[in-house]
């Protein structure tokens, strides 16, 4: 079509020598047209921001493009050089990226730095223009009293606020095409649901055109007007967002649906014979951080009164936004945090009242998943050994140990790679050796933080299949946490919601998905995205 | 790739591990090429180099032979070099692992008695402890080492401070390892790299303070230093400035060499770090 406003045609980018593969996108071919949005999704890996990249004359050194054109309006963006790249850059095409706090000067006002980029590009002379029409776009972008948001600095907005102002910075010369990667990803659900919501507003009312980079299904069936989906630098299919959500043809495609967390009620599961393995009760935690001279000392409640038990062979999941104090709840729980008052007891084990080596003799019985799969391993140590470790510590003779190392990286799938480190492995390898390390110590609980977050969907589909496997064979209880209650819903029997230290809600999973009881639970429910668009298609089905 | 292809991907650092083995040779090779002692004076006074057949270097004010002191030298200064740095290691790595990973006011207490090597000047403090000691190979070794472990300490303390909260040493907690496996097998490993480089300066700071005590005639009388050769040549620089020179080049080329060496390193552990640079 000729009306585009940004039309690749068979771009193709080497990366330099060495890397995984010889190309990061290869023959890559799509338009923007004017007034739509266009999701590119795929997994890690798979080439989707390096277009946008390319775009925006951003590539990292050593990766270069090697054939094809980008045009946007008359000009073939890799022919311009870097001062006319940068004249468009900004000025006709703005982006927004992941991270809204290293995205933003930390030194700088939020007013300053919306104002910077008129002085970047000499629109508006004059300082108080400039800072009226920075109040402006910050008022349009929704942002809570912007008369004192523009004075403020990045840390002290929340991280959707921080999104509002990058998303006001990169609409300030009212580009045409406006590029957004992933710019969600870091957010909690609800504050994702407003972002999205205000993305999608302001392309409506601006009639822009914006390439929306994703790996969420969830976030492309709320917002896409046509999708791209992309595997290995390839294109593998391209359509209109119904076409591509309902009638996928490529079975990659499928593949990627079936695996995202379906938000359909889950199913009841049947009721455990009550045996309660862990009882927590009453427990409170309060984080100060010391004042200094010009602020004053903060306390942060992050537990308040929690109290629940978990059965033996019970798998609940613990669900809340960032700073709703789930994790703190697993850390005391596995007694990395002590809490300040309450008790802990597993198994009979008083664990909230041990300390030192008694507490350390205990540990084995529960263990932890961690949510970052490249934090976790020790990058100096074989993951044989890193499996092994525990019951060596433990009083298992080393060669033993060695042996069950062997066997449990065959259960988890990774036979015969007791001798390699860590960074010889992907994202999803990694977690499934913190596993391994974790069932070392024949634990009676697991608590997994976050663990399959860090994951594509895929990968993350196939992780909760094991652990839902291995808690059968190895008789666990799990304690989930999680931000994402599709997730929970998946494999949890019961789900305890938490809101600022608080459990406001606790239910069978089933009865919290299909009947929430309080506003937040609902709230996070709704702002599930993706929920809409089934929705809309259920409605259809019935009439 | 091996530890060693890493490492001899940097050009430099190949260079300064060439000229670190031809001292290390000369070193060793002293005893062989010039068996008697360095002190014994053998020729006339003030030749200058090549001068006489079996001189290559000269004399020096005293007649003595300026390339078996040189050869001699090389082990004396390469001796305390490495030892006075062990030795610094030895007590800066353990105070620092143990002030970093507890913290509190275990860490309070190690880093006051830390500051307090550090608020005297590194030289004054040798010279004094080598004066109080009367000065012998041993006295110098550990006077430099006392005044050069602070830093150590220093780095350590950080590296562990940054490293006990990762999730791996979360994790090692978990599995029930005591504190001191997790200090010797999880976080120690992890901060070699640095500790390495600025063991490989140490041991050029080391050898550059020797130089300097002996240039005081603060040197072992005995032993036969680079930095004495120096001192002992500075009055006649005018008249002789090969007998300052030539020693000059020799600390200049060890300290080059062992500073190549160690970024190498740097880069060899680095396997990551190494790939972004070049």
């Amino acid at each position: 079509m000729s009306d585009a406003l940004l039309s690749i045609n068979g771009l193709t980018v080497a990366l330099p020598d060495g890397a995984d593969r010889e190309y990061a996108v290869e023959d890559l071919s799509y338009e923007v047209h004017p007034g739509e949005i266009l999701c590119v999704v795929g997994e890690s890996g798979s080439g989707k921001s390096m277009a946008a990249n390319t775009v925006m004359g951003l590539l990292p050194r050593g990766v270069r493009p090697v054939a094809g054109e980008v045009w946007f309006c008359e000009h073939n963006l890799l022919e311009l050089d870097e001062r006319q790249h940068r004249a468009l850059r900004g000025k006709d095409i703005g982006m927004i990226f992941q991270e809204p706090m290293t995205a933003l000067n930390p030194l700088m006002r939020v007013g300053d730095q919306i104002a910077e980029v008129f002085e970047a590009h000499r629109a508006l002379n004059n300082r108080a223009e400039r800072q009226a029409r920075a109040l402006e776009l910050l008022t349009e972008v929704g942002i809570p009293q912007p008369e004192r948001a523009i004075r403020a600095y990045p840390f002290e907005l929340s991280g959707g606020q921080r999104q509002r102002v990058m998303i006001a910075m990169a609409l300030a010369l009212e580009p045409q095409l406006l590029i957004a990667d992933e710019p969600t990803t870091a957010l909690d659900v609800t504050t994702q649901a407003q972002i999205l919501e205000l993305i999608r507003d302001l392309q409506h009312r601006r009639q822009m055109a914006v390439m929306f980079i994703t790996h969420d299904f969830g976030v492309v069936a709320e917002i896409a007007t046509r999708v791209c989906v992309m595997r290995h630098g390839k294109v593998v299919e391209l359509g209109s967002r119904d076409e591509v959500l309902d009638n996928p043809r490529h079975p990659y495609t499928r593949d990627l649906l079936e695996a995202i967390p379906s938000d359909a009620a889950p199913p009841q599961r049947k009721a455990l014979p009550p045996s309660p393995l862990l009882e927590v009760s009453h427990l409170n935690r309060v984080f100060r951080s010391r004042g200094g001279l010009f602020k004053p000392a903060r306390e942060v409640r992050a537990l308040q009164d929690v109290s629940f038990t978990l059965s033996r062979g019970e798998t609940i999941g613990i669900v809340g936004e960032s700073g709703s104090g789930k994790s703190t709840l697993g850390r005391c729980i596995v007694r990395l945090e002590r809490p300040d008052s309450g008790e802990i007891i597993l198994d009979g084990v008083p664990l909230s009242a041990l300390s030192g080596d008694v507490l350390r003799l205990e540990r084995h019985r529960v263990q932890m998943v961690f949510q970052d799969p490249y934090a976790s391993l020790n990058p100096r140590t074989r993951v044989g050994m890193a499996i092994a470790q525990g019951p060596i510590a433990n009083g298992t003779p080393r060669a033993q140990a060695l042996a069950m190392a062997d066997e449990l990286l065959a259960t988890v799938g990774l036979e015969g790679t007791a001798d390699r480190f860590p960074h010889e492995f992907s994202g999803g390898q990694r977690q499934r050796i913190g596993i391994a390390r974790a069932l070392a110590l024949k634990p009676e609980l697991i608590v997994a933080d976050e663990a399959v977050s860090a994951l594509d969907v895929s990968i993350q589909a196939q992780m909760l299949e094991l652990l839902e496997d291995l808690k059968q064979r190895f008789s666990l209880s799990l304690l989930f946490i999680t931000h994402d209650l599709r997730v929970a819903a998946q494999i949890c029997d019961r789900i305890i919601v938490m809101q600022k230290g608080r459990i406001v809600e606790q239910g069978y999973a089933q009865d919290v998905f299909v009947d929430p009881q309080q506003d937040y639970t609902r709230q996070l429910l709704d702002a599930i995205p993706g929920r809409r668009h089934d929705h809309h298609h259920e409605a259809t089905a019935i009439t | 790739m091996s530890f060693f292809a890493r490492f001899a991907r940097n050009r430099g650092a190949l260079f300064g591990l060439i000229i670190l083995w031809v001292i290390i040779g000369m070193a060793i090779l002293a005893p062989i090429v010039f068996p008697e002692s360095p002190w014994r004076m053998v020729q006339r006074p003030f030749l200058p180099p090549f001068a006489v057949d079996g001189m290559w270097l000269g004399t020096d004010t005293m007649g003595r032979n300026v390339a078996a002191g040189l050869m001699h030298g090389a082990w004396v200064s390469l001796l305390i070099g490495l030892i006075s740095t062990s030795v610094a290691l030895l007590i800066g790595v353990p105070l620092g692992a143990i002030a970093g990973y507890y913290g509190g006011w275990l860490d309070d207490a190690l880093m006051r008695f830390t500051e307090f090597f550090q608020t005297i000047p590194n030289f004054a403090l040798a010279i004094v402890l080598v004066a109080v000691m009367q000065p012998s190979v041993t006295s110098i070794v550990l006077a430099i080492a006392l005044v050069s472990w602070p830093p150590v300490a220093r780095l350590v303390r950080a590296e562990f401070m940054s490293l006990r909260h990762r999730e791996y040493v979360e994790a090692a907690r978990l599995i029930g390892q005591t504190n001191t496996q997790i200090i010797l097998r999880q976080i120690l490993p992890n901060t070699l790299s640095p500790i390495i480089v600025l063991a490989s300066l140490m041991v050029a700071t080391a050898i550059l303070l020797e130089s300097s005590l002996s240039f005081l005639g603060l040197g072992d009388p005995n032993a036969m230093s680079w930095g004495y050769m120096i001192g002992a040549a500075r009055t006649v620089i005018r008249q002789a400035w090969w007998l300052s020179f030539i020693p000059g080049v020799a600390i200049l080329l060890t300290v080059l060499a062992l500073n190549l060496v160690g970024e190498g390193l740097d880069d060899a552990l680095n396997p990551k770090l190494a790939r972004e640079r070049h």
